[in-house]
């Protein structure tokens, strides 16, 4: 990988000016994605906060061309560009490199956009398709997604007397991707610069669909302060929450392993969290515990994976 | 040109071919399946450049469809049915970023009940979607239309979708004669595909699609792609006229027979204008002052032609092959009347709806049509405005 400096120094693909929230994860995500772009790219991004806040008309802050059309369809729209790119190309009429990106949250992602992106990676089309997930649907104002994890507040998985926020795990979105046999899958967080850049290098050099799951903290849906994004992603990785691993044509790699102590209690992190306060008030301990206990064995299932697959 | 001996579904998809688009994006669907799986199998010859990207679901094709036209690729898909239902949120998306892509659609009745036979709720169900849309009679004004909607679609001052409809089963799944051009007819016809603000430009990168709301310029892009339909009014026109000159087959919006002195015309759209056009001409030889006009222009509606053309008539009545629920009558009833109100002549105007899920109409119910209207004619205002051909008592 290049050195970040250079990286840094090299023009922005995604400009300031833009109308996303201070503290978002979505654009750190996207900068650090696009900065290890080898050439200039299309990017097709899914409704929700990213496209919004970018492309406000007349004004749009994407160097590269991108597109937009809805918000359950951006693996389609890319495997349209990238076949129209193959046809132009084979018969002469274009000349250069091109790269072609897709962006969606999770709920273009693991909702409303899977069976897009299921037949798009199936189909082999040559792209990176790059989940920034901020655990439900922010842009219209914090509703479920099927990445929620458990025990969060959203408005629509809210709590009340009968119910301590949503009750049920994550989507393991990154496992199916990897069910489909793609030649690269990975998770990343934008605490770890100078991994998520070199799995999107990885990403960009594959030949074929390549899939990068981010997880992007959301102050305004978390309830947390815009300045402590990046120390939540963190500890998201250090609790396992959110584990850093690859898929490599089926070999699975776990780029970070916090030993002993170094892998933290996951209510440490719930509770930097005003999405999950309910859950530190009596009578929710078993919530708590429920958490913990599938972190615990999601974290056990990929070691093992790691060491079958290796 | 040749001869051939052709299903309606084998005559489009040889004119896709024959244009040799730079990408299809297709998913099967009775009845439109052949053209489907024709199309691939040229693609598997190598008969044509075309890439062919076999989608996931008809949500999936039509997104693919704008991806690649946005890229500045030639364009096609084609569906039915259900297929154009799943489309429907795409098929407006496709019309407002401006992207000429052609579509047969092999018109079939919406579930539910599911029903695979012939009638036109799917098209008309998006006759507000802001594509253009023109109905053929059989296979070989499917293979005309078909070839004529690049010419429409990419003319500068349109830059609109286009889809051309046939009837599912009855047209599509029949084999009839159609007249082919030669490979290089078609392809100079249609000419090069010149795109517009493409993604994939380099040294110019757009933004398609952006986010347009409050303080906007929604509401302008709006009227703006409304102009672009007027303007295709003329296009639709011209395209047809030179198709004429060239090849002998000239199209205009619309097409009359025995229409000038009748006092009662029939307007119809589809497969069935040519029961229509066959039971007229019988009329016609005892003595009855019975018309056709037969639409092929559904968008953009040829107002003033219609009003004008149907201006001498004393009943008009308007066959529908899909209903409207809750509406006054079905979508070609409203637009004929809402036509004809605008006019100095007033007509009576009755509406038969007909052939639903692919019920059969015969030539005794036209027969029967024309009766209600003569005695309507007469002076006898019928008590319903709205009539069902053909349907089974109790």
């Amino acid at each position: 990988m290049a050195k970040p400096k250079e990286i840094a120094n090299k023009p922005e693909r995604l400009t300031g000016g833009h109308r996303l929230c201070a503290g978002c994860g979505a654009p750190v995500a996207v900068r650090q994605v696009m900065g290890v772009c080898p050439g200039p790219a299309v990017v097709s991004v899914s409704t929700g906060c990213l496209e919004v806040s970018t492309t406000i008309y007349p004004y749009t802050a994407w160097k590269d061309s991108m597109i937009h059309s809805a918000f359950e369809n951006a693996g389609a729209t890319i495997s349209g560009v990238e076949t129209a790119y193959n046809s132009l190309k084979k018969q002469g009429k274009i000349k250069d490199d091109m790269y072609f990106v897709a962006f969606g949250g999770d709920g273009g992602t693991y909702d409303i956009g899977l069976q897009s992106l299921s037949g798009a990676v199936e189909r082999g089309h040559n792209f990176v398709f790059v989940c920034y997930d901020n655990g439900a649907y922010m842009n219209t104002g914090f509703q479920r997604s099927s990445a929620t994890p458990q025990g969060a507040w959203t408005t629509t998985s809210p709590v009340g007397k009968e119910s301590a926020g949503k009750q049920q795990n994550r989507k393991d979105l990154t496992a199916i991707l990897v069910a489909h046999d793609i030649p690269y899958a990975a998770t990343a967080s934008p605490h770890n610069f100078k991994d998520l850049m070199s799995k999107a290098e990885k990403a960009f050099a594959t030949p074929g669909p390549a899939f990068i799951n981010v997880i992007s903290p959301c102050p305004r849906g978390w309830r947390t302060p815009g300045d402590q994004t990046i120390a939540l992603a963190k500890e998201a990785v250090q609790s396992c929450y959110w584990p850093l691993y690859e898929v490599e044509n089926g070999k699975y790699k776990i780029n970070y392993k916090p030993k002993g102590d170094k892998k933290t209690p996951v209510a440490d992190w719930l509770k930097k969290q005003g999405r999950f306060a309910h859950l530190f008030k009596p009578g929710n301990e078993a919530v708590l515990a429920d958490i913990q206990d599938y972190i615990d064995r999601k974290w056990e299932e990929l070691l093992k994976k790691e060491e079958c697959l290796a | 040109m040749a001869r051939k001996a052709i299903t309606g579904n084998g005559a489009i998809a040889l004119a896709l071919k024959q244009v040799e688009p730079d990408v299809m994006a297709a998913y099967p669907i009775t009845p439109q399946t052949e053209i489907a799986q024709n199309y691939a199998q040229y693609v598997a010859n190598g008969d044509v450049v075309t890439e062919y990207i076999a989608v996931e679901s008809e949500h999936s094709a039509m997104s693919a469809a704008i991806g690649s036209a946005a890229a500045g690729a030639r364009t096609i898909t084609a569906t039915s049915s259900q297929g154009f239902a799943l489309m429907w949120e795409m098929l407006f998306i496709a019309a407002s970023l401006r992207l000429p892509i052609t579509m047969p659609v092999i018109t079939r009745a919406l579930s539910g009940p599911i029903n695979i036979h012939c009638d036109h709720s799917d098209s008309m169900g998006g006759r507000d979607c802001g594509w253009i849309q023109l109905y053929g009679e059989d296979a070989q004004e499917g293979y005309d239309n078909a070839i004529q909607a690049f010419r429409i679609a990419e003319h500068m001052d349109v830059r609109l979708p286009v889809m051309t409809m046939i009837d599912g089963f009855i047209i599509s799944g029949a084999i009839g004669p159609v007249e082919t051009l030669d490979d290089e007819q078609v392809k100079e016809f249609v000419g090069d595909y010149v795109a517009v603000n493409s993604l994939l430009n380099v040294e110019k990168p757009v933004t398609v699609g952006a986010f347009d709301s409050l303080g906007g310029w929604y509401f302008e892009h709006k009227i703006a792609q409304n102009r672009a339909m007027e303007n295709a009014m003329d296009v639709i026109e011209e395209v047809g006229r030179e198709f004429g000159e060239l090849f002998g087959r000239e199209y205009a919006h619309f097409k009359t027979h025995e229409v000038e002195d009748a006092d009662i015309v029939l307007v119809a759209i589809g497969s069935a204008a040519g029961n229509v056009k066959t039971v007229v001409t019988k009329l016609r030889a005892e003595g009855r002052k019975v018309g056709v006009l037969k639409v092929r222009t559904f968008r953009p509606f040829p107002t003033e032609q219609i009003r004008e053309a149907l201006s001498g008539a004393k009943v008009i009545g308007v066959m529908d092959r899909s209903d409207s629920f809750g509406a006054q009558g079905g979508p070609l009833f409203t637009e004929v009347s809402a036509a004809m109100y605008g006019g100095e002549s007033h007509p009576q105007i009755y509406n038969f709806i007909y052939g639903l899920g692919g019920r059969d109409i015969f030539p005794d119910d036209i027969e029967g049509a024309v009766e209600m209207l003569e005695k309507a004619a007469a002076g006898d205002t019928l008590a319903q405005q709205r009539h069902y051909l053909n349907v089974r008592e109790g």
